[in-house]
């Protein structure tokens, strides 16, 4: 299990010193965290890190999963697709029956100090708040800057019973009676996906994969979806390798639930056949350590989305002190100011030229992943997660003032 | 016994729900967020980028000139001197000022595209004592290089403007204590022209010039 000490190499330890006073301000308190799965997906993998971390920290943190049925499923899946905008209908026995699932768990569960509800599966156990003797949180790990109406309303009618929402971007705030906070996410330094590697496990992953590291490689991972747009990142490979001599990786899982995958993975694997310099990579769940070699091998990382949620990719990559060329959509913006941290690109033909210029100048390329490293040390990794989380907490416990002294 | 005991703080950022597509509705929400948020848009990017660049613009010039393509007024909007204010509606005033005066002699509004609206944020400030007291000027220097970046920023940037005090808390503190000409310095200086680590070690620099003498 990794210590929370641990960051402190990467964070400073007046960092850590911080989060251990913080938490002293929750000294009693009970947290209980309350999502859908134990394991896969988002949540459960943050969650996973960040409750350990925060009982380290002396926070009495629990972690419970409501159960529900393969019908309750299928209509929180469909929920989730309402909020990222595609059009779906809720049938009134469809969200009868989530209601149920909500309200046989909230029998079974006992609640605490701080609920904290992540998603919208457990949203409506808040039906079975009490007075004022618990305090109520309502995370939303979900992209819903344009959902679909009917599924929002009927979220409403839940969310405005919270004491707080928490959003992951200034886009998803909404007009709300209770107080909005925003939260983003965070990766994590020392998780597989992100820690050092040594030079031979990168040079052995480069080598099965059958890529040349003599010569510059530009590299997106993600998985094969139009929303990611890999053909017009073949596009702009295309355009810059007339003036410099590139390889592409294009490296990403399968997503089982879009139907469009396969299609999209087809087209791309046709429109690289031709060319020995394309490699299209279909990596397998849990290749962490994979990705992880591929981003700090790579000499530019690419993430050309035409939509994003919050892009962590584009961490990651920074992270790892790479140049990265993004588009200037979702959260990327957050992450990454252009000409500082990284370009922002809007077009095949200005990531074509972005390419270009870093590849050609190359001192420039490393200024930007140093800026770009530094930002995401300063706000986008797992203990800035974790102060936000405790900050949180107790704002819960205290006025509204804009200066509170603990 | 004189005693500077160094406080830090922790910024909840909050979500207002409210977003500005033209000047003209983020003059409206200028004139109407509370005051925390008008702190929030003049200091955020300072504090999240704080290696970049010397020269923080606030979130106002950072939109209007990258989403708006408005560069003359992004300017203008960049180069109010936030020093020069001692509180946060005398620094409201004059973006309302100015943005009154845009509004005025300009007919055409601009429209930024969907998406990339301006969303109005305010920020919940917790702040609280380090374990960290100094008692002369050399254990001062001693702690302010382990301090973090934040208690730094709390006792600049949050005492001066936001809690009003009129200086900084270091300078009161050097005032205290005898080093008049080493407070009058630090109070000249402009810390919005700095990174905050290159603050940090000007006023470390300044530590070591009059704990000499």
């Amino acid at each position: 299990m990794i210590r929370i000490e641990e960051y402190a190499s990467i964070v400073g330890q007046a960092t850590i010193d911080e989060l251990f006073l913080l938490a002293r301000s929750l000294e009693g308190k009970v947290v209980q965290n309350i999502n859908s799965t134990a394991v896969g997906g988002g949540v459960a993998e943050i969650l996973t890190r960040i409750v350990p971390l925060l009982k380290q920290l002396g926070v009495d943190a629990h972690w419970d999963v409501i159960k529900g049925d393969e019908r309750f499923f299928v209509t929180t899946k469909k929920m989730h697709n309402g909020l990222h905008g595609t059009p779906v209908t809720l049938t009134k026995d469809e969200l009868d029956a989530f209601i149920e699932i909500n309200r046989v768990n909230a029998q079974e569960l006992s609640f605490r100090d701080i609920v904290f509800i992540h998603d919208p599966q457990p949203i409506a156990l808040v039906e079975r708040r009490e007075g004022g003797r618990s305090h109520w949180i309502w995370r939303c790990h979900i992209d819903f800057s344009n959902p679909i109406e009917s599924v929002w309303q009927f979220l409403e009618g839940y969310i405005h019973r919270y004491d707080v929402s928490v959003f992951s971007a200034p886009a998803f705030a909404r007009s709300l009676e209770g107080k909005q906070v925003l939260i983003s996410p965070s990766i994590d330094p020392l998780s597989d996906k992100n820690r050092e590697l040594p030079e031979n496990v990168i040079e052995n992953i480069f080598k099965s994969f059958g890529i040349d590291r003599s010569r510059p490689i530009i590299t997106q991972i993600s998985r094969f979806d139009y929303l990611k747009d890999p053909l017009g990142v073949i596009q702009a490979y295309r355009m810059a390798k007339k003036n410099v001599d590139i390889q592409l990786v294009l490296a990403g899982g399968g997503a089982t639930d879009d139907p469009e995958g396969p299609m999209v993975m087809q087209q791309v694997q046709d429109a690289a056949a031709k060319d020995e310099d394309i490699h299209v990579l279909f990596l397998p769940p849990a290749s962490d350590i994979e990705i992880n070699a591929l981003q700090r091998g790579s000499t530019v990382v690419l993430q050309k989305s035409l939509k994003e949620g919050f892009g962590l990719t584009v961490s990651e990559a920074l992270w790892k002190g790479r140049p990265v060329i993004a588009s200037a959509v979702g959260g990327i913006p957050l992450q990454i100011s252009h000409k500082y941290s990284g370009i922002l690109t809007r077009s095949v033909q200005g990531t074509a030229h972005a390419i270009k210029q870093l590849i050609n100048e190359p001192e420039y390329a490393r200024k930007l992943g140093i800026n770009g490293r530094e930002h995401i040390k300063n706000n986008f990794l797992i203990t800035r997660h974790i102060k936000d989380y405790l900050l949180l907490f107790i704002s819960l416990f205290k006025n509204g003032r804009d200066i509170v002294y603990l | 016994m004189n005693e500077f005991y160094f406080y830090t703080k922790l910024d909840q950022t909050i979500l207002l729900g409210r977003k500005a597509k033209t000047i003209p509705e983020l003059l409206d929400g200028i004139q109407t967020v509370p005051e925390a948020s008008i702190y929030f848009h003049t200091h955020r990017y300072l504090q999240q980028h704080h290696y970049l660049s010397p020269e923080p613009p606030n979130d106002f010039a950072y939109w209007t000139t990258g989403v708006l393509n408005d560069a003359e007024l992004g300017e203008q909007l960049s180069s109010i001197d936030i020093i020069r204010f001692e509180s946060i509606q005398r620094l409201r005033q004059e973006f309302i000022a100015l943005l009154r005066e845009y509004n005025e002699r300009t007919e055409k509004i601009r429209e930024c595209p969907p998406g990339q609206e301006f969303h109005f944020m305010s920020t919940q400030t917790f702040a609280f004592q380090t374990p960290y007291t100094a008692r002369s000027l050399g254990e001062f220097r001693s702690i302010l290089k382990r301090v973090s970046i934040s208690s730094l920023y709390y006792h600049i940037y949050d005492a001066k403007l936001r809690l009003q005090k009129g200086e900084n808390d270091f300078s009161r503190w050097f005032r205290d204590l005898g080093f008049i000409e080493l407070a009058e310095e630090l109070a000249r200086l402009d810390p919005y022209t700095y990174t905050l680590e290159g603050l940090r070690n000007k006023i470390l620099a300044l530590g070591e010039k009059y704990d000499k003498n």
